[in-house]
């Protein structure tokens, strides 16, 4: 009979099959999922978002290749086809005010690369989201510019900057006309509370608070469109990228209490529907909390993380100094998620939960 | 199962595309005897048979070639009649390629078999005759571990099973013998699934065929229609529900202890393939000598099942089932997530081979490594429970106790996990290095152990022997002492006397 020539030129271990997911595609479908709610912010807040977008991920990109060249890694250029620093940079960026100037994006982007995640030793080792970082560290170093709104120009209406105004603004040439800037939802409660005033009141004041899902309003990019960032997420549940645990949680751990406090002092607290629609909230649940890398590996875990995340965001909201909080909950869970990991490991099978072998049933049935 | 347990209920194993079809639907194909046969001792789980052959000797189709040797082992027939022309080293089917030792035989193409003895009514035999004659025809676990049947009857008689659990799961993508079999000798399948249940003493037989496979579950549901202590159950298709302990808790609700057997919960498991064979074994006398196996794989120009007599070499199986579409990029012997790498095509096929994989370049790629992005697709995967990532930082930091104290030991080696992590991080192949290392660290631990009993049997007898010196010089001494004395005191005497 015939001879077969083949020879193993080494061994190969089992399995000798693998599934279709990969690195890249997952960060791919990632981008994909904020891909509507980014365009449908270019459109609200015009080139200058544009601009900013574009730098931040340009900044990021750079910032990455450097870090991976001076760590010495082989191919630095393929291993950012995986996308992860792709992603933190638009993260970043769907935080920040759609107005700041290009320094903003730059500095948010080195700080969300290099100090949130390539000194911790790059992609996967890092215990904080880079782009929760870098938005912290921005926002308590430059607060104003990180709290300068502006109220939504869709890009086709009247008013709104040009191409070359539009670049004189990302350029921190012209100061945001007074007309413009606005306070987003949340900031403009933390004032009008923080002066004594009732919730009631002051929404009277100004006309009941615009919360849609549509969301045309003052806020970053990831904060306008609460239905795209939804729809986004849906997307992601649907194909498998994330699963529930981790976004129900953040939704329940702020909606509830929402509920409840509201309830019973709607003078001093925001009702549910407004900590929903306004903020970082969707995003927060859908984008951050379901961050790999930083969130536990358990889907009890991540359920625990998410309700962390949410009551956090609802405490510092309502309680706290900050009209916003999603970024500082998300970073203070980031830091105990080694201690839920430990504390949701998956029961082992043919053992108890502490460990042990489980008592032997079934011999006398 | 608490509410809790409920909403994070483990959605275990992985759906790998499984290329069963075509091959499952095709008939199987008998394969003529090879002129040559190698057939190794060592095909089963345990210490290798002991030839009891010459070379030269004629042998006929189902003599005795090598008897068990130790607690744990199977005897060894020929597959053919004809020559033993050879009893020494060839590859192994094995990755490493090492040699193990084999009897050659020449066929001499008549195939005639030995004498056999059949029996009417194996119901009339003694349930330990039973596992006599099953460990006569040298039958072995065919689902691929290859453990003695025999012995898994008997101990399973002793600890006193209820429920006979039979694995027709064949969880692994490509490979369909089991389906075959299942689909073509249903009755024999349920009669060997009777005698072993008159064998254990277990009441029942579960039979567990994944839902994939309709038309072997109705031929089983047919074939087990009379009998009302055997019953057909379709388990969902997912691999690895042909892993005994998945299969169980799947089939019987219940859940193996970790380190025990199935037996400790009433249960032992055993393969369809087993079935018939000891349905062969005790209605005809035929002991193991052949199996129906798949060929199958992107490089293999006809995929299917092929009746192989044990000891006929790869290269020869593939010839005979059609060739290959050029050099395979892989050859694998068994399913492709848990079966070997060949090291080439000369090694032969045993007791245990379910299939014959030649993979194309497209199916065998290998990916680069990435690092773990914490996506935790891999503890999902797991159908124990485990951790896999923490266990791979564990074993990657050279922490083998780390991995060990979050449950490497229970790690299956199913492959799940690698499967399915994006990142490409070779996780199982990092648990089997690493329970390798514990292995051999244990193996240097009870050294060590017998070198220090060994060296303290030696100090406690040297003292002994110096204790005895001293305790003789003393007594000498005293001797000498007590002599000296008497000396001096007759010496005295006699001084006295003379005054
Ligand atoms: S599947 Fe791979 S990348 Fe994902 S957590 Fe497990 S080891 Fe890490
Ligand atoms: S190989 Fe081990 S760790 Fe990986 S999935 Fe299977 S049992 Fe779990």
């Amino acid at each position: 009979m015939s001879r077969l020539a083949y020879r193993a030129e080494r061994t190969f271990a089992a399995p000798h099959a693998h599934g279709d997911g990969s690195v890249g595609q997952t960060m791919f479908l990632v981008q994909l999922a904020l891909t509507p709610a980014t365009l449908f912010g270019f459109w609200l807040y015009g080139w200058p978002a544009f601009f900013l977008w574009t730098t931040t991920l340009v900044s990021a990109l750079v910032f990455e290749f450097f870090c991976l060249r001076l760590m010495g890694r082989k191919a630095p250029g393929r291993a950012l086809a995986d996308g992860s620093a792709l992603l933190s940079g638009w993260l970043l960026a769907m935080t920040l005010p759609p107005w700041s100037p290009w320094w903003v994006g730059c500095l948010g982007a080195f700080i969300a690369i290099v100090v949130g995640k390539q000194v911790f030793g790059g992609l996967g080792q890092n215990v904080f989201n880079p782009a929760m970082v870098a938005r912290v560290a921005l926002l308590i170093s430059f607060p104003l510019q990180l709290t300068a709104w502006v109220t939504p120009l869709p890009l086709v209406g009247a008013g709104a900057p040009g191409f070359v105004d539009g670049l004189y603004i990302f350029l921190g040439q012209t100061p945001l006309p007074d007309a413009m800037t606005s306070a987003s939802l949340l900031g403009f409660a933390k004032t009008e509370l923080a002066r004594g005033a009732e919730l009631s009141q002051a929404f009277a004041a100004v006309g009941a608070p615009q919360v849609s899902w549509l969301g045309v309003r003052a806020g970053s990019l990831g904060e306008s469109s609460a239905l795209l960032i939804a729809l986004g997420g849906a997307f992601l549940l649907g194909v498998g990228i994330i699963r529930w645990h981790a976004p129900v949680g953040v939704l329940a751990g702020t909606l509830i209490p929402a509920l409840i406090a509201h309830a019973l002092a709607p003078e001093r607290f925001l009702d549910a529907h407004t900590h929903l629609f306004s903020g970082a909230l969707l995003l927060g649940a859908f984008f951050i909390a379901t961050d790999y890398v930083t969130t536990p590996a358990t889907a009890a875990g991540r359920l625990a993380f998410g309700l962390g995340v949410g009551l956090v965001t609802w405490v510092i909201r309502s309680l706290g100094g900050y009209p916003e909080g999603v970024a500082f909950a998300v970073l203070l869970m980031n830091g105990i998620t080694p201690l839920i990991d430990r504390c949701t490991r998956p029961r082992i099978l043919g053992r108890t939960r502490g460990g042990e072998a489980i008592a032997a049933v079934g011999k006398e049935a | 199962m608490g509410l809790l347990e409920k909403i994070f209920a483990s959605t275990w194993g992985v759906h790998p595309q499984d290329y069963k079809r075509p091959a499952a639907d095709l008939a199987a194909r008998a394969m003529p005897t090879p002129e040559r046969l190698f057939v190794p001792l060592a095909q089963h789980l345990g210490a290798p048979a002991l030839p009891t052959v010459l070379v030269g000797q004629k042998v006929k189709k189902g003599e005795r070639l090598a008897d068990p040797q130790g607690a744990v082992s199977a005897a060894i027939h020929a597959p053919t009649s004809g020559t033993v022309s050879a009893i020494g080293e060839i590859a192994a089917p094995h990755p490493s390629g090492l040699p193990v030792l084999a009897v050659t035989i020449d066929a001499d193409g008549a195939d005639e078999w030995c004498e056999l003895a059949p029996c009417d009514d194996p119901f009339a035999l003694d349930p330990d005759e039973i596992g006599r004659r099953v460990a006569q025809a040298g039958v072995v676990g065919m689902g691929g571990a290859a453990f003695p049947s025999a012995l898994k009857l008997s101990s399973s008689k002793k600890a006193g099973v209820n429920t006979l659990v039979i694995n027709g799961g064949e969880c692994e993508p490509y490979l369909s013998c089991d389906d075959r079999l299942m689909r073509d000798e249903a009755a024999a399948i349920v009669d060997g699934v009777r005698v072993m249940l008159h064998a254990t003493g277990a009441k029942r037989a579960l039979v567990g065929i994944e839902d994939n496979k309709p038309e072997a579950i109705a031929a089983m549901t047919l074939a087990a229609a009379p009998f009302g202590d055997v019953t057909v159950r379709a388990v969902p298709a997912r691999y690895p529900m042909g892993s005994e302990r998945q299969l169980v808790l799947t089939l019987t609700g219940r859940e193996i202890p970790a380190g025990r057997l199935p037996a400790d919960a009433g249960v032992v498991v055993h393969n369809v393939g087993t079935a018939r064979a000891v349905s062969e074994a005790i209605r005809y006398g035929r002991p193991l000598v052949e199996r129906l196996l798949t060929v199958n794989g992107g490089a293999a120009c006809a995929p299917g099942n092929v009746l192989a007599p044990v000891g006929a070499l790869v290269e020869d199986v593939l010839a005979f089932a059609g060739g290959l579409k050029g050099e395979p990029a892989r050859l694998v012997m068994g399913g492709p997530m848990m079966g070997m790498a060949l090291p080439h095509a000369r090694v032969p096929v045993v007791k245990g081979t379910s299939g014959i994989l030649a993979l194309s370049a497209a199916e065998a790629v290998e990916h680069e490594r990435e690092p773990c992005i914490r996506c935790a697709t891999c503890v999902r995967a797991c159908p124990m429970g485990l951790l896999p990532l923490e266990m791979a930082r564990h074993i990657e930091s050279d922490d083998l106790k780390g991995a060990v104290d979050i449950g490497l030991k229970d790690c299956i080696a199913c492959g799940c996990c690698s499967y399915v992590c994006p990142a490409h991080v070779p996780l199982v192949q990092l648990f089997a290095f690493a329970k390798g290392s514990l292995a051999a660290e244990d193996r240097a631990k009870q050294r060590l152990e017998a070198t220090r009993k060994l060296a303290q049997a030696k100090n406690e007898r040297m003292a002994a022997e110096a204790r005895e010196k001293a305790e003789a010089a003393a007594r000498r001494k005293a001797e000498r002492a007590a002599a000296k004395a008497k000396a001096e005191a007759e010496a005295a005497a006699a001084n006295a006397e003379a005054a």
